[in-house]
C-alpha cells in the first residue's frame, strides 16, 4: 500500500512545494471552521486536518488530492459530540478508519459507478450549501462590524489576485486574514476571534487511545456515527478524485483511496483530531496552485501544524470574520453553478435526481442520505427508460389459424406488465407462436411474464410455440453471472 | 470483439503482425541517431523489419500554478478548461516535433538500407508500450539515457530499469556512436540468463562475423568447467571464442577487459537476482549500465 511510483513523490517538487503551502494557509482557517461547526475545540480539528494530510499523502490512491478535517464529516459528527463528548468522537474516529479499510478490502470503491454524475453535481452543491449555512451562526446578528469585516474579507480574497506581481504569488485567502487580523487588533473590535473559540494547539499532537469504556454500550452508540461518516467520506474522497482525476487526466486507485481514508482517520483518532475526508475546494486550489504530486498533500498538512504551532499566540485574534470570508469563498468555489445553467439543457429526471440529492442533504444535514436518494431515484429513472426499449409486433397468418408475436426489447421488472398487455388473449387462433430471439429477460418478474402469458393461451385453447427461449432465458443475469464474461455479453447483446 | 481489438492497435500503431520486429525507442536524446543506426543494422543482418517507436509522454509538471488560493464561481469548470486547453497545445507540439524525429530516423534507416521500416507514435510512457509490444519485439534498441538528460554523461534513464526487468526479449542498451561490432565480449556466470545470452550469441545472425571473448568472473575451479562448456558450445556454432577467466571485483574486471580488448559489444544476461538482493547489494545489471562506456546487449 505504501508504494507510490517516484514520479508521485518527486516529479513536480518546486510547485507540490509551493502549491503545499497554498494549500496549508487555506486550510487553517478551514479546519478552525469545521471544528466549531462539529462544537469541539479549533485544536481537534487542525490536529486532525493535520494527521489526515500527511498520512493520505502516504497511503491514498489520489496524488494530489487534499484531505482534511471536513465540513461534511463535522455536520454528521455534531449530535455525537453534544450528547457524548469529545472522546466519543474520537473512538468513533478510529471506528471509521476500520470500516474504511474494509470498505477498501471489499473493493466498495467500484461501487462508485452507480453514483450517477447528477448525484455527484447535487451532492458538490449540497456540501457548498452547507458550508454556507454552517458560518451563519458567525455572521447573523454579529453587529456591523462583523458585517463589514466579513465585506471587507470578501473583498480582499476576490479582488487581491488582481494586484500587479503580488497578487499571484500571495495566497489571497492569507491576505485577507492578516489584513482583517491587523484591522481588528489595530482597533481593538470587540468581535468574536478564534480564541474565544477553545484552545489552540501549542504543542504537536501525542498519540492517546480515546478514553471510553471498551463494551458493548460505548459500540452502540458509535457505531452508527462511525458508518455514517464512513459512507460520507468516502464518497466524499471518492468524488473529489474522480475531479481531480478529470483536471489532471490522470487516473487513480479508488480502492487504495479507501484504505488510505481508513488509515488516515485512525492515526487522525489516535493523535487526538477528528474524522476527515478528501476536500473538494482545496483540493481544486492544489491543481490550481500547480500540486500534482503526494508531495503537496505531505507539504500542505506538515505546513499547517508548523504554521498554528509556532503562530498559535496570533492564530488566537484572528476575527471569526475573516474566516467566515474564507469560507464563504470555499462554498462559492465549491458550489457547481454550472449545474445551474444546464437545468434547462439536461433531461428532467437528471434535474429531478440532482435537486433531490441537494433537497434531502440540506434538509436531513447527512451527506449520505441524500446520496442514497439521488442514487435511487437514478436507478428508477434508468429503469423507466429501459423500459420503453420493449415491444411487440405481431403477424397473423389466416390460413392456418396462427399469430406469430415478435418480441423485441428488455423484458424485466418494469416492463413485465407491459409486456403481458401486449398480447391479445380475445383473439380465436389455433396456434401463436412466441419469438423471443431479439427479447432479453433479464429477471424472474419477465420469465414470470411469460409462463403467465403461455398459460393464458393455453386455456384459450390455443396451442403456444415459443421461438429462441432458451437463448432468451439464459440472459438471466444473476443466474449466470455473464458480467465477466465478455464473450457471454457479446451472445447475450447480439441479437441488437 | 477480439476483431475490434485487433483494428484499434492497428490504427494505433501497433499491428498484429506476426514476424516479430528490430523496435528502436526514438526521443530527441543525443543517442537518438546511434540507437537507429544499431537498430538499422540488426535489422539488415537479421532482415527483421524495423519499428520506430516515440512516446509522447505526459509532462508531469503542470501547465498553470496560480497561487492566489482562491476560487471564485465556477471554478472548477474553468481551471479544467484552461489545463484542456494548455496540455493540448503542449502536446500538439510533442506529436509534430515526434513526427520529424521519425521522419529524421527512418529517412537515415533507409539510407542504411533497410528494406521495411515502419514508424509509430504512442501516448504513453515508454515502459507501458513497450511491455505492449513485448510479443512483437525481437530486439529492442533503446538509448542509455533519456531527453530530459540532455548531455550528461552519468546516469542512467528513468525508465531504463523498468524496461529491462519487465522485458523478457534481448534489449540493446546504446551509450554512443554506431560502429559495427567486430568482437564481443559474452560475461557468462553459468545462471540462466547467462545460458539464454549464450544461446542468442550461438544462434543469432548478428554474431556469424565476430570473435567472441567468452569470460567469466569468480573463483578458478567454477571457471574452468563452465568456460569449457560453453566455448565448446560457441565452437560448435562456428564463432571464434576466446576464453577467459578474470578474477576481482565483477563490473571492474569486465570494463577493464572491455577496455583492453578494445570490445566493441557486451552481452550478459541481466537482473538474475532478486530484487532484495539487488536493493542491498546493488545490482551488477545496473553497475555494468552506469560504468560501461560500450553498448550492452542483455537478456533476461
Amino acid at each position: 500500500m505504501l508504494s507510490s511510483t517516484k514520479a508521485d513523490w518527486l516529479g513536480n517538487i518546486r510547485r507540490d512545494v509551493l502549491a503545499g503551502l497554498v494549500v496549508a494557509m487555506a486550510l487553517i482557517p478551514e479546519a478552525i471552521a469545521f471544528s466549531i461547526i462539529a462544537g469541539v475545540d479549533p485544536r481537534v480539528g487542525l490536529y486532525a486536518a493535520f494527521s489526515i494530510a500527511v498520512v493520505s499523502a502516504f497511503v491514498g490512491g489520489r496524488p494530489g488530492m487534499i484531505s482534511a478535517a471536513t465540513g461534511a464529516m463535522a455536520l454528521v459528527m455534531v449530535t455525537l459530540v453534544k450528547e457524548h463528548g469529545l472522546q466519543y468522537l474520537l473512538a468513533a474516529t478510529l471506528l471509521t478508519g476500520v470500516l474504511q479499510i474494509i470498505a477498501g478490502y471489499l473493493k466498495l470503491g467500484s461501487l462508485m459507478s452507480f453514483v450517477s454524475r447528477a448525484v455527484v453535481t447535487g451532492f458538490v452543491n449540497a456540501l457548498a450549501i452547507l458550508i454556507f449555512m454552517a458560518q451563519l451562526p458567525e455572521l447573523v446578528g454579529m453587529g456591523w462590524q462583523v458585517y463589514a469585516m466579513t465585506a471587507a474579507g470578501l473583498g480582499i480574497i476576490y479582488l487581491f489576485p488582481y494586484v500587479p506581481v503580488v497578487g499571484k504569488f500571495l495566497p489571497s485567502p492569507l491576505v485577507c486574514i492578516l489584513v482583517l487580523t491587523a484591522v481588528s487588533v489595530a482597533l481593538g473590535l470587540e468581535i468574536h476571534t478564534v480564541g474565544d473559540m477553545g484552545q489552540l494547539p501549542d504543542t504537536l499532537p501525542v498519540f492517546l487511545w480515546p478514553d471510553v469504556p471498551l463494551n458493548l454500550e460505548t459500540l452502540k452508540i458509535i457505531f452508527p456515527y462511525s458508518a455514517a461518516l464512513a459512507v460520507v467520506g468516502l464518497l466524499e474522497s471518492l468524488m473529489t478524485a474522480t475531479i481531480v482525476d478529470d483536471l489532471t487526466d490522470t487516473g487513480s486507485d479508488k480502492n487504495r483511496e479507501c484504505k488510505g481514508q481508513g488509515v488516515s482517520n485512525i492515526v487522525a483518532g489516535l493523535l487526538g483530531g477528528m474524522a476527515g475526508c478528501a476536500m473538494i475546494g482545496q483540493s481544486v486550489i492544489n491543481v490550481k496552485s500547480g500540486g500534482r504530486g503526494r508531495l503537496s498533500t505531505l507539504v500542505a498538512g506538515a505546513g499547517l501544524l508548523t504554521l498554528v504551532v509556532f503562530l498559535s499566540d496570533w492564530v488566537g485574534v484572528i476575527p471569526m470574520a475573516a474566516l467566515v470570508a474564507v469560507m464563504i469563498m470555499v462554498s462559492i468555489g465549491t458550489f457547481n453553478w454550472d449545474s445551474v445553467r444546464n437545468l434547462k439543457r439536461h433531461p428532467l429526471s437528471t434535474n429531478v435526481v440532482m435537486l433531490a440529492t441537494v433537497i434531502v442533504v440540506v434538509w436531513t444535514h447527512n451527506l449520505a442520505y441524500g446520496v442514497l436518494v439521488g442514487v435511487l431515484l437514478a436507478a428508477l429513472f434508468f429503469a423507466n427508460k429501459v423500459g420503453h426499449f420493449m415491444y411487440v409486433a405481431s403477424e397473423l397468418d389466416e390460413e392456418q389459424s396462427c399469430r406469430t408475436y415478435k418480441v423485441v426489447g428488455q423484458v424485466f421488472f418494469n416492463s413485465a406488465d407491459k409486456f403481458i398487455a401486449a398480447f391479445d388473449f380475445k383473439e380465436v387462433v389455433d396456434k401463436v407462436v412466441i419469438d423471443l430471439e431479439r427479447a432479453h429477460f433479464w429477471d424472474v418478474s419477465a420469465v414470470y411474464g411469460l409462463d403467465k402469458v403461455v398459460v393464458k393461451f393455453r386455456r384459450e385453447g390455443a396451442e403456444v410455440e415459443l421461438v429462441g427461449l432458451n437463448e432468451a432465458s439464459e440472459t438471466i443475469v444473476d443466474r449466470f453471472g455473464v458480467h465477466d464474461k465478455p464473450e457471454e455479453i457479446e451472445r447475450v447483446l447480439g441479437g441488437h | 470483439m477480439s476483431d475490434n481489438k485487433s483494428n484499434n492497435k492497428q490504427v494505433n500503431g501497433h499491428s498484429g503482425r506476426t514476424e516479430p520486429v528490430v523496435l528502436s525507442c526514438i526521443d530527441g536524446s543525443r543517442y537518438t541517431s546511434a540507437v537507429c543506426d544499431y537498430a538499422s543494422w540488426i535489422a539488415n543482418v537479421t532482415g527483421a523489419p524495423l519499428k520506430l517507436l516515440h512516446n509522447i509522454e505526459r509532462n508531469n509538471v503542470p501547465a498553470v500554478a496560480d497561487l492566489t488560493g482562491s476560487i471564485g464561481l465556477g471554478s472548477q469548470e474553468e481551471l479544467l478548461e484552461e489545463l484542456t486547453s494548455l496540455e493540448q497545445q503542449r502536446a500538439r507540439l510533442m506529436v509534430q516535433q515526434g513526427k520529424l524525429m521519425l521522419q529524421a530516423a527512418r529517412e537515415r534507416a533507409e539510407m542504411a538500407g533497410v528494406p521495411s521500416v515502419e514508424t509509430c507514435q504512442r501516448h504513453d510512457s515508454l515502459s507501458e508500450s513497450v511491455i505492449e509490444l513485448e510479443d512483437a519485439i525481437r530486439v529492442l534498441v533503446l538509448g542509455i539515457r533519456g531527453e530530459e538528460h540532455g548531455d550528461s554523461e552519468a546516469g542512467l534513464g528513468t525508465q531504463l530499469e523498468t524496461v529491462v526487468r519487465a522485458l523478457h526479449k534481448p534489449i540493446l542498451v546504446v551509450n554512443r556512436d554506431f560502429e559495427a561490432p567486430r568482437n564481443v565480449m559474452l560475461a557468462f556466470d553459468g545462471s540462466e540468463a547467462a545460458r539464454k545470452a549464450l544461446a542468442m550469441v550461438r544462434s543469432s545472425p548478428l554474431f556469424r562475423e565476430v570473435s567472441c571473448h567468452l569470460v567469466f568472473v569468480g573463483e578458478a575451479d567454477k571457471a574452468e568447467s563452465l568456460l569449457a562448456g560453453a566455448s565448446t558450445q560457441l565452437e560448435e556454432a562456428g564463432i571464434d571464442v576466446t576464453a577467459n577467466h578474470l578474477t576481482g571485483k565483477t563490473v571492474d574486471a569486465l570494463i577493464d577487459y572491455q577496455r583492453e580488448h578494445a570490445i566493441d559489444l557486451t552481452v550478459m544476461g541481466a537482473f538474475s537476482h532478486n530484487r532484495l538482493r539487488d536493493l542491498l547489494m546493488g545490482s551488477l545489471t545496473a553497475k555494468m549500465l552506469l560504468n560501461t562506456r560500450q553498448p550492452l546487449l542483455l537478456l533476461r
